[in-house]
């Protein structure tokens, strides 16, 4: 899960990394009054700062300075509701305004090569780094932490120095560093971005900006991360399917997809679309059913992409590993009844694998106008494309 | 032949008398698996029976490897436990150990997999379905009904796609078939995989399955072009993932421009390796290479 920036710079703040004041707002009338607050403690002037998460803020016209409280306003008001590559201002954060005197770069990440962490260090903060990175490679440092180490002052000192740093400026780097170690440590993320970290002209470093990446796997020991979930960018059939515990990604298609396992539901999703080409037709949605199939789970899948309107029809890929084919027909016959006048769309079903003969015969058995029986995977997906084409 | 996993080998459970744990261990046993015992410290000195056998279960890994001379574990045990398992498996030497547990965060995996590291334990997975080398013994949740003995072999991150691939051959048969987990830090690589493959003289082609995130295709392919003499077909799926989303594995997914299928394929087939657009398409490629290896 990725956070704004305001929820980055609270998460700093509490782990003792320096941040500047901030607050958020989402009309014009909050910004000014949280300018007036703000602007106190730096001579009137704060900077109206869109929360996306996205990129290229300031580029885009996200990012102003107000020299007064009433310019904060007016600022708010043409940076909410602003379009940031797709992402909808929904709120501002008035933050104090600061003398910049140097910009750094700063991130801890997961390295999934390495199978560690990388430290990532610049003394040329401020800009895209993935642009720094191919153009001046040797001005930004890259350093290996051992994820049982950590940075510790040895680590720390190596990291400044190969940042170039001198020593004045690496003395004062260096604890901030170590500080946000702390956050990439204690709040299980996989990513924390500070760009730019900057030293002001009274010589101070301060985390400007920041982007954080939490791992979701972690949130059992981390209660205070789901109030960081952004509810109002979810899709709607996404948080229906979180709530039943479902394994779902809303796309743009036709095809509602079910199946069981990551792996092959990912693999139906090319197949569809490979059949689909002809026809203009794509995968509606991921949907991993895991290894249970059962009556329940299959019509819980079921209702989610039904629920979505621009399916026209349903594949459900199925390969019975531990779960016999004859239960997961069962799952899909109960499903159906379940449903009742609810399942309105075609459905086509691959079963292979443990069981197969049987859970094939109890479907013939059923014989229900939507069902559709294929035996492989290609045929199955060109039969569930046509349908939504012909719909 | 086979790779990491053998008639030989002793299996020993961690978490086994969880539901997970206790289900599995009994499908091992069906499977031939040499099933030792299991590990959980609070029922140490009791005996569980599991599917007709009467197990014992002992306090610790090294306790059950002394007393059984067991050489794998199988842990079980859920994402919260998962660390405090896998080191007390590192710490007793146990020469393999596979974790099936989904769900674990990647900092314990970091953490314990670079403990692991100049140690002596192997480490498969996490959120993985473990290893099979059928007819001799399983040390996961692969179904061993699917496919029996043969000349392949098949690593893959995907349970699932796993078990496709070995059903669409299951004329030909495996040496060992691999599951490596689609976690974003797992222990053996498909680099792993693929050099014990081309080092275990009875597997006669290598299938390859990869999936969208990070660049463990990449490297594999690299690896294959420098080191790997016999023929490998591949197989990625993701090419409809987007940019951003998780897809179900923890690992699957695409960060801007990397990790994405497209690359991956287009790595794979510089390195010589022939890359099927469907499952079915890629048994097909692997059915055409053994007609050729068995006219030669």
């Amino acid at each position: 899960m990725d956070l704004f920036e305001y929820q980055a710079r609270d998460m700093f703040e509490k782990h003792g990394v320096p941040v500047l004041a901030g607050k958020t707002a989402t009309t014009p009338a909050e910004a000014k009054a949280a300018a007036e607050e703000i602007g106190a403690k730096s001579g009137g002037v704060t900077v109206v700062k869109a929360q996306v998460k996205t990129g290229g803020r300031g580029k885009a016209g996200g990012v102003k300075v107000a020299k007064s409280a009433d310019e904060a306003e007016q600022l708010a008001g043409e940076i909410l509701g602003m379009d940031i590559k797709g992402h909808t201002v929904g709120t501002v954060m008035i933050a104090q305004g600061a003398k910049i005197a140097e910009e750094y770069y700063f991130s801890i990440l997961l390295d999934r090569a390495n199978r560690s962490y990388l430290a990532m260090s610049s003394k040329e903060g401020g800009m895209d780094i993935e642009q720094l990175a191919v153009e001046r490679p040797e001005a930004l440092a890259k350093i290996e932490i051992d994820p049982n180490v950590g940075i510790d002052d040895a680590k720390a000192t190596e990291i400044a120095t190969a940042s170039g740093f001198d020593e004045e400026t690496g003395a004062k780097v260096i604890p901030v560093l170590q500080k946000l170690w702390e956050v990439y440590r204690d709040e299980d993320a996989t990513l924390v971005e500070v760009n730019p970290l900057v030293k002001t002209e009274d010589g101070e470093i301060i985390a400007l900006d920041g982007k954080v990446t939490l791992d979701e796997n972690a949130d059992f020991r981390h209660e205070d991360h789901e109030a960081l979930e952004d509810k109002s960018a979810t899709d709607p059939l996404e948080a229906k399917a979180k709530e039943k515990g479902l394994n779902y990604v809303k796309l743009d298609g036709q095809v509602g997809i079910i199946g069981n396992g990551a792996g092959l539901v990912m693999s139906t999703l090319d197949v569809v679309a490979y059949a689909g080409e002809q026809y203009g037709v794509k995968p509606a949605n991921f949907l991993d059913i895991g290894g249970g199939a059962n009556a329940q789970v299959m019509a819980d899948g079921l209702d989610v992409i039904l629920n979505d309107e621009q399916v026209k029809s349903v594949f459900v890929n199925v390969f019975g590993g531990i779960t016999a084919c004859d239960e997961v027909a069962n799952g899909i016959k109960g499903a159906l009844e379940i449903l009742g006048d609810e399942a309105t769309k075609p459905l086509v079903v691959r079963l292979d694998g443990n069981n197969v003969e049987e859970g094939r015969r109890i479907l013939d058995e059923l014989d229900h106008p939507l069902v559709t029986q294929v035996d492989t995977m290609d045929g199955a997906a060109a039969k569930a494309a046509e349908l939504a084409a012909n719909k | 032949m086979s790779i990491f996993l053998n008639a030989d080998s002793k299996i020993i459970v961690q978490g086994m008398t969880g539901g997970m744990g206790s289900k599995h261990t009994a499908l091992m046993l069906d499977a031939g698996s040499n099933i030792v015992g299991g590990v959980n410290a609070r029922k140490a000195g009791t005996t569980a029976e599991i599917g007709g056998k009467e197990l014992p279960v002992f306090g610790s890994v090294k306790e059950a490897m002394e007393a059984t001379g067991a050489n794998v574990s199988v842990a079980f045990v859920p994402p919260a436990f998962a660390k405090d398992a896998a080191i007390e498996a590192i710490d007793a030497e146990i020469p393999l150990l596979v974790v099936i547990t989904e769900g674990i965060p990647v900092k314990d995996t970091a953490e314990f997999y670079n403990y692991s590291k100049g140690k002596k334990t192997r480490i498969i997975g996490p959120n993985c379905p473990g290893i099979i080398t059928p007819e001799e013994s399983l040390a996961g949740i692969t179904p061993h009904t699917i496919a029996g003995k043969g000349p392949i072999g098949l690593v893959s991150k995907s349970g699932t796609l796993t078990y496709q691939m070995m059903y669409e051959l299951r004329d030909f048969g495996f040496t060992t078939a691999i599951g490596i987990g689609g976690d974003p830090v797992i222990g053996t690589t498909h680099i792993d995989a693929l050099e014990a493959f081309e080092a275990d003289p009875d597997t006669k082609a290598i299938v390859m399955i990869g999936e969208i995130g990070g660049d463990a295709e990449e490297r594999a392919a690299a690896y294959i072009k420098e080191h790997v003499t016999k023929p490998v077909v591949g197989y990625v799926a993701g090419f409809t993932a987007p940019e951003g989303k998780t897809m179900g594995h923890a690992g699957a997914i695409v960060s801007g421009s990397s990790g994405t299928a497209a690359a991956k394929k287009e790595a794979l087939e510089a390195a010589g390796v022939k890359v099927g657009k469907t499952p079915s398409e890629t048994a097909e490629l692997m059915r055409e290479i053994m007609k050729g290896l068995e006219q030669a």
